[in-house]
């Protein structure tokens, strides 16, 4: 088997299927950055959304529920196909890319949306209601008081969840987005052999969501109050 | 002119009616306690004064000028004017003591940092705080704490504060801390409307005392008239109870 490897390697690491390799990785890594940050910020405006009491955002309310409760419960792969088959015929140049991304953004931020809204609640009430009689309005005492003291609840799950997704976007092959995946399948069915294939595969999806573990780490740390002074 | 006018105020949690119509008031400079048991309304009372619990009836006047609770315009204004300190103190945990005292009248008023700060400075080492402008909540006692919040609660300057059980989550020995700086400040001239469970603090500072039970006002007199002749037996009873112990 290492002799099949050691045979095969001159002929696979070449410039050109390197080339292909990196590119594949940065757009795994594309996907879950855009999906991220997309989701982080939608998933904040509906967790925000969903606190607020006012009679007015009520149907705006119902709306961002029945979202969250039913994209969490969907299997991704189901999604990837529901938003292929919705936006090609309105978005008819749509690449597969970008319809594997709606897709991600989708599921992310109904995740996102429920990790933000865990943070949000973990803020005792007396701290919002000290803000309020300091006449703080809803926006303030989101910034100043609620979510700085959410971050440290919030970001473990939020990391824990891109590096999971780094995983997940693997599914958008289905559907032929070339990313780390499919370059796999790619060069097995070129003839070279899936230890070697996957195996390189393997090693840039370590890459890549390694550093962001090592992140989250760090960053859990420095945000614990009792090691910040 | 009343500075603090409370008329028939009711309040409720669901069905359950805390406040039965609620009648006091405190002239400019005068220090109201409320004393009373559990559960007899004292604390939503100063919530409902402030706008966190909102009542069902009733009517409350700040300087002759009726507030409406519903208007946030009319809420904003009223918390301008009159500044709560918590039981629980309620001391943003995110900030250090100087920027708990110093947010409110920069971010929210828009006054002028160095003006603030140098308040702040001041007001800190009123209460005796001023050597921990860096510390954050967690690193300080309860009664540090308390003191801090006291001079957040006085940084926006309000003619009429409100202390709900100030001293109550404390240790004793940091009872005394926080009731010498509410001592000083009674010398001030601050109208004071103070929940407390401290008798004889009560029978000190006061300039009148609220008898309170089962939501409603049983008796208002002079310290002297409710400590040592009460008129009404459930007021004889608490009192008798409590100085008792």
């Amino acid at each position: 088997m290492f002799e099949r490897l050691l045979f095969e390697a001159p002929d696979f690491f070449t410039y050109h299927n390197v080339v292909f390799l990196l590119e594949a990785a940065a757009r795994t890594l594309g996907m879950t950055l855009i999906g991220c940050t997309v989701g982080f910020i939608a998933g904040l405006l509906i967790a925000v959304l969903r606190q607020s009491a006012n009679p007015w955002t009520l149907p705006l309310r119902v709306i961002a529920i029945a979202y969250v409760e039913t994209f969490r419960r969907i299997p991704f792969l189901v999604i990837i196909f529901i938003v292929l088959y919705a936006i090609q015929p309105l978005l008819e140049d749509a690449s597969l890319l970008t319809i594997a991304t709606i897709a991600i953004c989708l599921v992310s931020t109904a995740f996102l949306s429920e990790i933000v809204r865990a943070g949000l609640e973990s803020v005792p009430k007396q701290q919002i209601e000290g803000a309020r009689t300091l006449n703080f309005g809803a926006a303030r005492t989101l910034w100043y008081v609620v979510l700085p003291q959410a971050w440290r609840v919030i970001l473990p799950p939020a990391i824990a969840f891109a590096v999971m997704f780094i995983k997940d976007t693997s599914l958008a092959s289905h559907i032929g987005v070339v990313e780390l995946t499919f370059s796999g399948k790619m060069f097995v069915n070129r003839g070279f052999s899936p230890l070697l294939g996957f195996g390189a595969v393997l090693v840039l999806y370590f890459l890549l969501s390694y550093p962001l573990s090592r992140l989250g780490t760090y960053l859990e740390k420095r945000l614990d109050p009792s090691r910040r002074s | 002119m009343t500075h603090l006018d409370v008329r028939d105020l009711a309040c409720s949690y669901g069905s359950e009616k805390i406040l039965k119509g609620v009648t006091l008031s405190a002239e400019k400079g005068e220090v109201v306690s409320l004393i009373g048991p559990s559960g007899s309304g004292k604390s939503t009372l100063l919530r409902a004064l402030v706008g966190l619990t909102l009542p069902s009836a009733g009517e409350v006047r700040v300087a002759g000028k009726a507030v409406d609770y519903s208007s946030r315009k009319s809420v904003r204004e009223l918390r301008s004017q009159l500044a709560i300190v918590f039981q629980q103190y309620n001391l943003f945990q995110n900030m250090t003591v100087m920027r708990n005292v110093t947010i409110a009248p920069t971010t929210i008023k828009k006054r002028p940092k160095a003006e603030v700060e140098a308040l702040a400075t001041e007001l800190l080492a009123r209460v005796g705080m001023e050597a921990k402008h860096d510390a954050y909540p967690e690193e300080l006692s309860g009664g540090q704490q308390q003191r801090v919040a006291i001079a957040r609660a006085l940084a926006l300057q309000p003619e009429i504060l409100l202390l709900d059980e100030v001293t109550s989550a404390l240790d004793p020995e940091r009872v005394n801390e926080v009731l010498d700086t509410i001592r000083r400040l009674t010398e001030e001239g601050i109208t004071m409307l103070l929940v407390s469970h401290e008798m004889s603090f009560v029978r000190e500072v006061s300039t009148r005392v609220v008898m309170m039970d089962d939501g409603k006002v049983v008796e208002t007199g002079t310290p002297s008239q409710i400590f040592d002749s009460p008129t009404h037996e459930r007021t004889r009873e608490f009192v008798g109870m409590i100085l008792k112990h």
